[in-house]
């Protein structure tokens, strides 16, 4: 009984979709050799994702599957386009075979062929060939990270915790002292060494507060974000679609 | 109550795309005062001179779009009003059409060229890497820019040779792409840095600001709202601040009634 409830319900959906498609290009209120076509299917997948709020269903996995497919097939041609072809193909292999009057970038092979032993994780005969492109990707990575993390992240973060307590103003004083309170009793939190019992416990009490306070700021950014998805999306509907709203 | 405690929560999206919808179709006008982080942002951009050249890295991609593409053109707008220089560029794959479509767009509406007053050089792998490439030299990190053209002697990068040469540099981010801004650019080739990110990632930057480390940033769509208000260009983001209240009033509700009706049931689990 739900499930050919469910069925009415989609295709009920669809034929008026589809009737609000054809008037609007009939009547001209979306260009159909503009952007038109690209507005209508757009909205279409809008729709299509949002009817998972309803439940499960075929038009939301068609809709998903064709955003993964999607993607995944621009950035292929963004990849190409922009690194594989000027940096590889017209650097390296086009001038070794046609007379360009440029000299072929011998260096580009280096690090072509460790990209392409990437690859060869696939072959379990030759996937020990993708090792030397992880290893050079781990040792370069941790020589690059490892001092300037140091650095910016962890000695620049410092540093603040050492200025004067005493800034000029009283509410510059109340927040210097609050993040000076926040940090340390959060330390204490996370400071598993002794029992949190007696002044250990009380602070890392404090901490808790500090850290629930921070959790439920993260959150409120959290429910902003994910209603200004929605907010943009119901924008476009009702815009960009329909043009019901200017 | 045991109904009201198992409440369908398809009602409760009902109420929530009422909530968007309404305030959408009847606008009320909100005030959107900037605050101080979003000012700190603007009165940067605001004090460089004509010619002065902004790097835009447009780090995002659609599913993050409805937050940060109106960031990217509240900036653009700003910049093209100033007659400031813009070198847009993307590290996301995916980011490159919206980051074209943006500066393109907010580009003509100047009368601004590419290469001469903008220049858009697309995206290259590599994230840290090309941070740091670029802070050497620029011009090997993209020797030619989106459409092909090569970006040596381009009008629009006259007087740049790597990031230390960069007026102020915008990074509009989705991920953690922001942190290697901050460690491989502002923090080895010292030039000022702001970042627009999604509300989520909003807490997150606290920590930087207050070690100076960032010069302002937008968080998410109040964030673009905001820089909208200041630069007197209201579009979708101021927009969509009544819907975003009546939706924030929403969930408060919500979470009191929620909270009233379990302690109301005794704790029951």
């Amino acid at each position: 009984m739900n499930k050919s409830r469910d069925i009415y319900i989609l295709f009920f959906i669809l034929i008026a979709f589809f009737i609000v498609s054809v008037v609007y290009l009939s009547f001209g209120w979306l260009d159909i050799w503009g952007d038109g076509l690209g507005i209508i299917t757009a909205a279409a997948v809008t729709l299509a994702m949002y009817s998972f709020l309803y439940k499960d269903n075929p038009v939301f996995k068609i809709a998903e599957n064709l955003f993964v497919g999607v993607a995944m097939g621009y950035s292929i041609i963004i990849v190409w386009f922009n690194i594989l072809k000027p940096d590889v193909f017209e650097a390296l292999i086009v001038p070794v075979f046609k007379d360009t009057g440029k000299a072929p970038q011998y260096t580009v092979i280096v690090p072509t062929l460790l990209g392409l032993f990437m690859f060869l994780r696939f072959s379990s005969k030759l996937s020990w060939l993708s090792r030397w492109s992880f290893a050079f990707i781990v040792g370069m990575g941790a020589g690059i990270a490892i001092p300037n993390f140091i650095n910016a992240i962890l000695l620049r973060q410092l540093e603040p915790m050492f200025a004067p307590l005493y800034t000029g103003s009283f509410w510059g004083t109340i927040n210097t002292l609050l993040v000076l309170i926040g940090v340390v009793s959060v330390l204490f939190y996370f400071f598993f060494s002794l029992e949190h019992k007696g002044v250990i416990g009380g602070v890392s009490v404090i901490g808790i507060w500090f850290l629930m306070i921070a959790f439920g700021a993260s959150f409120g950014y959290t429910v902003m974000a994910r209603m200004s998805l929605l907010i943009g999306r119901m924008q476009f509907l009702l815009k960009d679609w329909l043009g019901i709203i200017q | 109550m045991d109904k009201l405690l198992k409440i369908d929560r398809r009602i409760i999206f009902v109420f929530v795309a009422l909530a968007v919808t309404i305030p959408l179709l009847f606008r009320f006008k909100m005030a959107v005062p900037p605050t101080r982080h979003v000012i700190s942002m603007y009165d940067k951009i605001n004090a460089l001179s004509e010619g002065s050249h902004v790097l835009i890295s447009f780090d995002y991609d659609p599913s993050s779009k409805e937050e940060l593409q109106p960031m990217a053109v509240a900036l653009l707008h700003h910049c093209f009003k100033k007659n400031i220089k813009v070198i847009g560029m993307t590290l996301y794959p995916a980011g490159t059409g919206l980051a074209e479509k943006a500066i393109k767009q907010i580009g003509k509406e100047y009368g601004k060229k590419s290469g001469e007053d903008y220049v858009f050089l697309g995206f290259k792998a590599g994230s840290s890497l090309v941070i740091m490439n670029m802070g050497e030299d620029i011009y090997t990190a993209f020797q030619k820019d989106f459409y092909g053209k090569k970006t040596v002697g381009m009008e629009a990068l006259k007087g740049v040779s790597s990031l230390r040469d960069i007026d102020y540099a915008v990074n509009l981010t989705a991920g953690g792409i922001y942190e290697a801004w901050i460690v491989y650019g502002r923090e080895k080739y010292n030039f000022d840095l702001g970042v627009g990110c999604t509300a989520v990632m909003g807490p997150e930057m606290y920590p930087f600001i207050q070690s100076n480390q960032l010069t302002g940033f937008l968080g998410g769509l109040k964030g673009a709202a905001e820089y909208e208000t200041l630069i007197d260009h209201k579009d979708r983001a101021a927009a969509g601040m009544s819907p975003q209240s009546v939706v924030h009033v929403l969930v408060v509700c919500f979470i009191l009634f929620g909270n009233f009706l379990y302690f109301k049931s005794g704790r029951q689990k």
